[in-house]
């Protein structure tokens, strides 16, 4: 990689030059290296520039911004230092949004978790119509969180809901849900789940689908019993799934939006304010970019605790074959 | 993001495919099938009923959603939803954003996806892992996050309101990416040596061997990102401002704010309009979409 030969690296098109003749093989092959990286380069560019301005750059600003008072409007962005994180973390109110998303999140993974793999079990069984359920099941995953907001809206709704005949069968009266302060967080929790708990199954299955049947040859020999196959053998093979299903989960509950916006706004009051919900609504509506900042920078680092946790699990504790 | 990536070391070991021997063990009693049976019912029904509920009420006249308890079937078909639905709201429109919005955003994100993939795969450079690590750290980055910077550096190109500011944000690509690169991998080298040897360039073999040999997973790639961008709601709800720059998703908010959500059945034809593209290609593509959505949790 000396700087013996840049003319040749410089050279635009293809490796013709790369059937060089004699002379020195090393030089021609180190040109063709360096012609390589250039390449590299070249192939990577778009995207190093795309995930810098739109992936990277912004968490960078994102924490300047954090140290800021700015109005959005101003010309001036008034440096407070950390005064938006005390402020935060000295507002009950704040608190209640951590405690809400929390609250959310772990509603929605683990009742998807436990659904989803319960799913996935019965999927594996031997039954006619299993892909036909299968399918069923994912299909709420890819529709868009605006029109499942805007479909459960109409099943929530107190007088002509579908939800409610479906109550009423067991006797019980709707409740508001989405305009009832106790009751909104848990029905998003249901929404959320019914998008998500398909395709946790389908994850989950293809995890049990690659399962050795060797072990279970053994248990049974053994005189296992179902329950201790399950408890013993299943759930530890499959704890790679389970903690990638709960890193995405958690991820992608942290960040949920459109169903939120369709469905409260946040509200009753703010009963439905989430840390995403929270983030948009100080940057946009409050144009508090400080708070905005701060919520963001809260969220990111969390994020990557969780994520980072989740890479040392999979390391140390899970089980392998 | 590690997760892909460390799990790869289960999933993927070509471990012997399970007969399904261990079901048969101790035969299964009529009462245990029958209950088998009874909770594929009632998670197939779980989760079909309200897409069912969707699509049978977008036809409902208002005298059918104004009742309870609610009409499981529509007695008769009242297309006019469709019709007030489209009036409603700019919707031939934001038929066209959208539309623009996913092809343009697709085959953008998916070119970036290919060049970056087949430069990590065939081109040599010091420490490539370690910059594709740098690459997939971007996963971590929470789109909730970025908010508020984007919309700044997208208003500073002075891109609001614009198709640019909707769709270029969306190229950068590391999903993608990250799944075209497992596949590349997989290929033999010696076939692209083979064509370079012929002096064909990298351009060259990428178009004419290696894109034609992955195929299926551009394919399923392609599919995949063509979904998440036509469902893309937060993005294009802070970028735009104008009614004729919106896109399906966000319209359905429009509808709820000036109509507040009485009109059930207009608004369930108008929530059809988002929907019934995407259960269509669905039907279609079941097979990619679950391969490319669920495939970073059991491939490497």
């Amino acid at each position: 990689m000396t700087a013996s030969t840049p003319s040749l690296a410089r050279g635009g098109e293809a490796p013709t030059t790369a059937v060089v003749p004699d002379r020195s093989s090393t030089r021609s092959r180190r040109t063709l290296r360096r012609r390589g990286y250039a390449l590299f380069l070249a192939f990577i560019a778009p995207n190093v520039i795309l995930l810098a301005v739109f992936a990277y750059w912004p968490v960078v600003y994102n924490g300047y911004l954090s140290l800021t008072s700015w109005n959005l409007l101003s010309d001036t962005k008034p440096f407070v230092w950390f005064a938006n994180y005390t402020d935060m973390f000295t507002d009950p109110e704040f608190g209640m949004v951590v405690l809400r998303t929390v609250i959310f999140s772990g509603g929605i993974v683990i009742i998807s978790i436990v659904l989803g793999l319960l799913v996935a079990l019965l999927l594996d069984q031997k039954l006619r119509g299993r892909n036909l359920v299968r399918t069923f099941s994912f299909a709420p995953h890819i529709v868009s969180g605006a029109a499942v907001g805007t479909i459960w809206l109409y099943i929530f709704d107190p007088s002509y809901g579908l939800l409610r005949q479906l109550l009423g069968i067991v006797g019980i009266a709707s409740p508001a849900w989405m305009t009832d302060s106790f009751w909104a967080l848990p029905g998003l929790i249901i929404v959320y789940v019914w998008k998500t708990a398909g395709f946790v199954a389908v994850i989950y299955l293809a995890g049990l689908q690659g399962l050795p049947s060797d072990l279970y040859e053994a248990a049974r020999i053994d005189r296992a019993g179902p329950l201790t196959m399950f408890f013993r053998i299943t759930l530890p093979l499959l704890s790679p799934v389970t903690f990638f299903v709960v890193v995405t989960s958690i991820i992608g509950s942290f960040q949920a939006f459109d169903v939120i916006a369709v469905m409260t706004g946040g509200g009753p009051g703010t009963a439905t304010t989430t840390l995403s919900w929270y983030i948009y609504e100080q940057a946009f509506q409050a144009f508090d970019a400080g708070h905005a900042g701060a919520a963001a920078m809260i969220m990111f680092v969390l994020l990557v605790l969780i994520t980072s946790a989740q890479a040392r699990f999979t390391r140390n504790r899970v089980h392998y074959q | 993001m590690t997760a892909p990536v460390t799990l790869s070391r289960t999933a993927r070991s070509p471990i012997t495919r399970r007969d399904d021997s261990r079901h048969s063990g101790p035969r299964q009693s009529i009462v245990v099938k029958f209950l088998l049976y009874l909770g594929l019912v009632v998670v197939g029904l779980a989760a079909i009923i309200p897409i069912y509920w969707l699509l049978s009420s977008s036809v409902k006249p208002s005298g059918e959603i104004f009742v309870f308890p609610p009409r499981w079937f529509p007695t008769n078909f009242h297309w006019m939803n469709f019709v007030e639905a489209w009036h409603s709201a700019p919707f031939g429109q934001m038929y066209i954003n959208s539309v623009v919005i996913t092809v343009l955003g697709t085959v953008g994100e998916i070119c970036v996806a290919v060049l970056s993939s087949y430069a990590f795969v065939f081109l040599p450079f010091p420490r490539k892992n370690l910059i594709f690590g740098i690459f997939l750290g971007a996963m971590m980055v929470p789109g909730t996050v970025v908010l508020l910077p984007n919309y700044m550096t997208v208003a500073q190109l002075g891109w609001v309101n614009t198709y640019a500011g909707l769709i270029v944000p969306g190229w950068g690509s590391v999903f993608a990416m990250f799944l075209l690169r497992q596949h590349m991998m997989t290929l033999p080298t010696e076939i692209t040596e083979a064509s370079r040897v012929d002096g064909a360039g990298h351009l060259r073999t990428l178009w004419s061997i290696v894109l034609p040999l992955s195929k299926p997973m551009v394919v399923t790639v392609m599919i995949v990102t063509m979904v998440s961008k036509w469902n893309d709601f937060i993005w294009p709800l802070i970028v735009t401002n104008t009614d004729s720059m919106r896109v399906l998703p966000v319209g359905l908010l429009m509808l709820k704010s000036d109509e507040g959500y009485t009109d059930w059945g207009a608004v369930m034809a108008a929530t059809c309009f988002v929907v019934i593209p995407v259960l269509v290609v669905f039907f279609f593509a079941q097979r990619q979409i679950v391969a490319g959505l669920t495939q970073g949790a059991t491939k490497g």
